[in-house]
């Protein structure tokens, strides 16, 4: 197995956790670091697909790396973004759960 | 492919997207009370481009093409701008104009004092402006993944701009759902990219054979995109989203945003990878539209409050454009379901945007959006409440309105392509529509005397909901032949 397959099955073994624990982990939290998780997996392939370089016809494709970081710097601020939603939320109302309070949803 | 830099209307491509964008940081800077100066001064310049770009579109018969720095695909990334793309930035224009003069006594800018919320509100409307446009007019499948990013990043804060609890657990939701779509988007692309060494849609649609690695790509990005535009079941994040923003944000969220990412599932199906699509896919797509428009319908039908019933409206509008991929296979219905599914689109931003707009002067002048409580307020309120009236009919299809011709040919082409059952969806989404607009409008329009204070809201707001609402029914008005213009462009 050569080193671009190896990171390209470790990405998608990345984007299955961060899929799961998205639909799964219920506290907002958890949820952002399951999209990092998941962004993680993405960027991985992505780089494996670069390393392949078979489109370009050279070893080591630079366009996938440039759009890579770009897709990072978006991923961050989005990440950002989350976590100014649940800081705020649990400044409001003391918790930072999703459910709504009348709906007997757990307090986080 | 002629020489696309020369022509003016490449640069007219990039202002597009640099006038809401250059102001957006202008707004941000200034502050205050320039903030809304600036937006509203950027609606005519926005306006002007947006118009200056379907004229020379319609002039050429052709799409205008533009190589930024000149560069060329597959080293550059390319602006196009068809048909499609130029009704959708005139719609946006129209729509965020309107959402701009009516957001002015909500969010007028105090002279002494600056008060967050309305510095955020003018700014993020510069925003989700600048992002739509360059999602309706990029070429390039990154730079669309980047458009859409910037638009969830402007509409996510609208959401939550009072700052209540329940908005703001509201737009977080809507954020961990529509970043799932992005991740899954980005990740088609990466394929894509491995597959055939670029992301260019023009030059994808030569490349891409149908093979394994362009079905799961495609399959990965439609998700990603039915994510974002909340088609069934994916849609629950759209209605306390939608509900609860301020109303010129409803309009905008509810009329343009959910727009963006079907206008792209539209540029993947039909322009980037042609060929891909098997009667299977379109047909559970189509299922898929179909549920959307069956159990909005009749959760709109079952909600308590005017703002929600809307918003649950725009979870069954939205079904009715994925009946279009099973109908357009055949090329001679294929244009007509086509024509049928983006006229759908702009009347219901049109009437989509007066409904909220009407909604909201309604919460202004009661108090609260309690259907059980309207009954009478038409008589408070009676341009608001045609102007509901209106838009509702175009939603429901009935002649002469946008929402008829869009259903008319939707209604043909299925019948003529023999699939008569989506027929059968569409008049009964059509039933349960009239059944809702009624249910507002029996109450609202009743002869007892509103028996709860009220306070008067502005004509010139009143005037504006009036203004879309008239929008989307004189679209019905349009000559069949001058539809041909959402065509130009297509490739085949």
């Amino acid at each position: 197995m050569n080193p671009a397959t190896l990171f390209g099955l470790c990405g998608a073994a990345l984007i299955g956790l961060g899929l799961f624990g998205l639909i799964v982990q219920p506290r907002p939290l958890r949820k952002i670091l399951a999209f990092n998780v998941l962004g993680g997996g993405v960027f991985l392939v992505f780089g494996a697909v670069a390393q392949r370089g078979a489109a370009a016809g050279f070893g080591g494709d630079p366009v996938p790396h440039g759009l890579i970081i770009t897709a990072i710097i978006v991923a961050f601020a989005a990440t950002a973004l989350a976590v100014g939603l649940v800081l705020r939320l649990s400044e409001e109302t003391g918790n930072a759960s999703l459910s709504e309070p009348d709906d007997g949803g757990p307090g986080a | 492919m002629t020489d696309p830099t020369t022509a003016a209307g490449g640069l007219l491509l990039v202002l597009a997207i640099f006038v809401p964008v250059a102001a957006m940081p202008l707004a941000f800077v200034l502050g205050g009370r320039h903030a809304e100066r600036i937006a509203l001064g950027t609606v005519p310049a926005g306006l002007a481009v947006a118009v200056a770009i379907s004229a020379g579109i319609w002039r050429r018969g052709d799409a205008l093409t533009v190589h930024v720095g000149g560069w060329a695909p597959p080293l550059g990334v390319a602006l196009r701008a068809d048909g499609l793309s130029a009704v959708m930035l005139l719609t946006t224009a129209i729509v965020i104009g309107a959402a701009a003069w009516f957001a002015r006594s909500d969010f007028a800018s105090d002279a002494t004092r600056e008060t967050r919320a309305p510095w955020a509100f003018w700014i993020l409307l510069l925003a989700v402006w600048g992002a739509l446009n360059t999602a309706f007019v990029g070429a390039d499948l990154f730079n669309l993944y980047v458009a859409l990013e910037l638009l969830t990043f402007g509409a996510v804060p609208m959401v939550c701009l009072d700052g209540r609890p329940e908005t703001l657990r509201a737009a977080l939701r809507y954020l961990l759902f529509t970043l799932i779509g992005s991740a899954l988007f980005v990740l088609g692309a990466a394929l894509v990219y491995g597959a055939y060494g670029t992301l260019d849609i023009a030059l994808l649609a030569q490349r891409v054979r149908a093979e394994p690695t362009a079905r799961i790509a495609i399959v990965l990005m439609t998700v990603g995109l039915l994510t974002k535009t909340a088609l069934f079941p994916l849609h629950l994040w759209l209605p306390a989203a939608h509900a609860g923003a301020p109303a010129a944000a409803s309009a905008v969220l509810s009329a343009l945003v959910v727009k963006a990412p079907l206008v792209l599932i539209i540029r993947l199906w039909v322009d980037a990878l042609p060929g891909l699509a098997t009667p299977a896919a379109a047909q559970t797509l189509a299922a898929l539209g179909a549920a959307a428009i069956l159990v909005g319908s009749v959760l709109a039908l079952r909600q308590a409050r005017l703002k929600m019933l809307v918003a649950y409206s725009t979870v069954a509008q939205v079904g009715y454009l994925f009946l279009v991929f099973p109908l357009a296979s055949a090329t001679q219905i294929g244009v007509s379901a086509w024509t049928g599914g983006i006229l759908q689109i702009v009347s219901h931003a049109f009437a989509k945007a007066a409904m909220f707009f009407a909604a909201g002067l309604v919460a202004r002048s009661l108090g609260h959006d309690r259907i059980a409580g309207m009954a009478g307020v038409g008589r408070v309120l009676p341009m608001t409440m045609f102007a509901f009236a209106l838009a509702g009919l175009s939603l429901m299809g009935l002649p002469p309105s946008g929402g008829f011709v869009a259903k008319w040919l939707l209604l043909r082409a299925s019948i003529d392509g023999g699939q008569w059952w989506w027929a059968l969806v569409i008049v009964t989404g059509g039933l349960f529509t009239g059944a809702y607009v009624y249910r507002v409008l029996a109450g609202a329009l009743s002869e007892r005397p509103l028996d709860a204070p009220f306070a008067p809201v502005e004509r010139s707001r009143e005037a504006l909901a009036l203004l879309l609402a008239l929008l989307s029914v004189a679209i019905g008005l349009l000559p069949l032949a001058s539809l041909g213009f959402v065509q130009i462009g297509r490739g085949s």
